[in-house]
């Protein structure tokens, strides 16, 4: 048995392996029933899975656990504040980014990720490229780069600085 | 996914140790590795998790003016490291380039010079494949080979190397450090990979139990930061393998070329630096024209592996002239630019006679 040590949405976790095949996913999902990150392709395709390891985004289907052994992990279910949804969630209900749910939290949890590397700014352009490892089969793309959008603007302002657009037609 | 025995040693010296097993392999963030093994394409007997070996996590500025990348430097963290940046865009640029923010924060550097083809036949582990099952035939010879090699091709192997970060490094003169039971080494990246010959098996200059350390940019890679672009072009806007790619650098002397630097990947089993369109444009000033013989040079070996690859030979052609003329025209203040979106500015070329003149980056929007 390898024992293991995470910390799960700010709480010290200590799960024994007796195998170490486990992904990260499989960890949350199957060990610590935290069903929220789900298990779309399983292999790095679709970002379903998506979830923040030590403050990054990261699919947790392609990492083993027991590699992440002390690491950070924020999940879906580690956003909001007891009934006070996390600002991405509630961008995400007022611009309708979703049709079926099954992407959203790797949706959501991959926004959050790229708001806080700051590189895409309020470019939707941008947005729509860090967002790419996110795939959503209904095709609800228009509302959720709306909620990113909002949830970027609304977040800490950052705005005409970092835009690449220009006025030139 | 096979069972193997996992261990996480402390040292570079221990991780070498413990890879000496049969059927060892290195483990770093795993992007590659996990999908591989989930699909039994390759069955690794022990994994030597390699990701917390002290140092290797360095991105050092070096006493000559060149950068070490240690192997366990992430992709995004190197893309986005702004000295890196300045110094090496196209470098930052094609990072930037591949896979998904989420590949690209855990993915390493190391990493990315091991990936595996993405040839469907090598990862079925079904079809015949001589890289994966050696003498067992390719079964992408008169398959779906759209995607597939068009130069250094042989019969046993008609695969492509799938690196953006790598197509800079080659036309940048990196080398790649590593470490062995036998002591360090080092060798230039654009001899690292090699071409598949009879032995497509044997994929890169790298012994068993061998280590990559860190990959070395020399001082005069940054000598073409001014006039520097990675340009990729695939079947999506974001988030897919280059068809074809294109790594351009130029040093300019007035309006004259003092040095080119020039690689494509997406076409060959490795990296394919382009050497002899280089000295074609050493000297020349930097016109569509020239641009378009230095493209013709490089493409002069270049026959179909399949049918359906034909086309991109041409395209090959045109994807380097357009990188020609858009580092002609200046990095962009931004890297990286959109690398491959339609609907980019920095993605449009000024037409190739105006190249020098031509700004990039107006008319967005």
């Amino acid at each position: 048995m390898i024992p293991l040590r995470l910390t799960v949405n700010g709480t010290a976790r200590e799960v024994l392996l007796e195998d170490p095949r486990v992904t990260l996913l499989d960890l949350l999902r199957e060990r610590l029933h935290l069903t929220g990150s789900k298990k779309g392709c399983d292999r790095g395709q679709c970002g379903a899975c998506t979830v923040l390891v030590d403050g990054r985004r990261i699919n947790a289907c392609l990492a083993l656990a027991i590699s992440l052994d002390g690491a950070s992990v924020t999940t879906i279910e580690g956003l909001a504040d007891g009934d006070r949804l996390h600002p991405v969630q509630e961008a995400f209900i007022a611009h309708d980014g979703f049709q079926c749910g099954f992407c959203t939290p790797g949706q959501i949890m991959s926004a959050v990720g790229l708001i806080a590397e700051g590189q895409a700014g309020t470019d939707p352009e941008r947005i729509r490229e860090g967002m790419s490892g996110n795939l959503c089969r209904c095709g609800a793309y228009a509302g959720i780069g709306d909620a990113v959008l909002a949830a970027q603007t609304a977040g800490d302002g950052q705005a005409a600085g970092v835009m690449m657009r220009e006025d030139a037609a | 996914m096979n069972l193997f025995d996992y261990t996480r040693p402390a040292s570079v010296a221990e991780a070498i140790a413990a890879a000496q097993a049969p059927g060892a392999a290195y483990l770093g963030a795993g992007t590659n590795l996990l999908d591989l093994m989930k699909g039994g394409v390759v069955t690794p007997a022990r994994l030597v998790d390699v990701t917390r070996l002290p140092g290797l996590d360095r991105l050092d500025v070096l006493d000559d003016g060149g950068v070490r990348v240690g192997a366990l430097v992430r992709n995004s963290d190197l893309a986005h490291d702004p000295h890196f940046a300045k110094a090496y865009p196209a470098v930052a640029e094609a990072l930037l380039s591949g896979a998904s923010a989420q590949l690209r924060n855990a993915a390493t550097a190391a990493g990315n010079l091991m990936q595996r083809t993405r040839c469907p036949y090598f990862a079925d582990a079904t079809s015949p494949c001589n890289k994966r099952t050696p003498g067992s035939g390719c079964a992408a010879l008169g398959g779906a080979t759209r995607l597939h090699a068009v130069l250094g091709w042989s019969e046993h192997c008609i695969a492509t190397h799938p690196s953006d970060f790598c197509v800079p490094l080659a036309a940048l003169d990196a080398v790649v450090e590593i470490e062995g039971a036998a002591g360090r080494r080092e060798v230039a990246l654009e001899s690292f990979h090699r071409l598949p010959g009879d032995a497509p098996e044997r994929e890169a200059d790298l012994a068993p139990g061998e280590l990559i350390t860190a990959v070395r940019l020399p001082p005069e890679a940054a000598g073409f930061a001014a006039h520097s672009r990675y340009l990729k072009v695939r079947d999506r806007t974001s988030y897919a393998f280059a068809v074809v790619s294109a790594a351009a650098g130029l040093r300019l002397d007035g309006d004259r070329i003092a040095e080119a630097r020039l690689a494509l990947g997406g076409v060959a089993l490795k990296p394919w630096r382009a050497r002899e369109a280089e000295s074609l444009l050493a000297g020349q000033a930097p016109d569509g024209t020239m641009f378009r013989k230095a493209a013709d040079a490089a493409l002069a070996g270049a026959t179909p592996s399949g049918e359906a690859n034909a086309f991109k030979i041409e395209l090959a052609r045109r994807i380097l002239v357009r990188a020609l003329t858009l580092a002609a025209a200046g990095t962009p203040e931004r890297l990286p630019a959109l690398p491959a979106s339609p609907f980019a500015a920095t993605f449009a070329a000024p037409s190739p006679s105006s190249a020098a003149a031509a700004p990039a980056g107006a008319a967005h929007g």
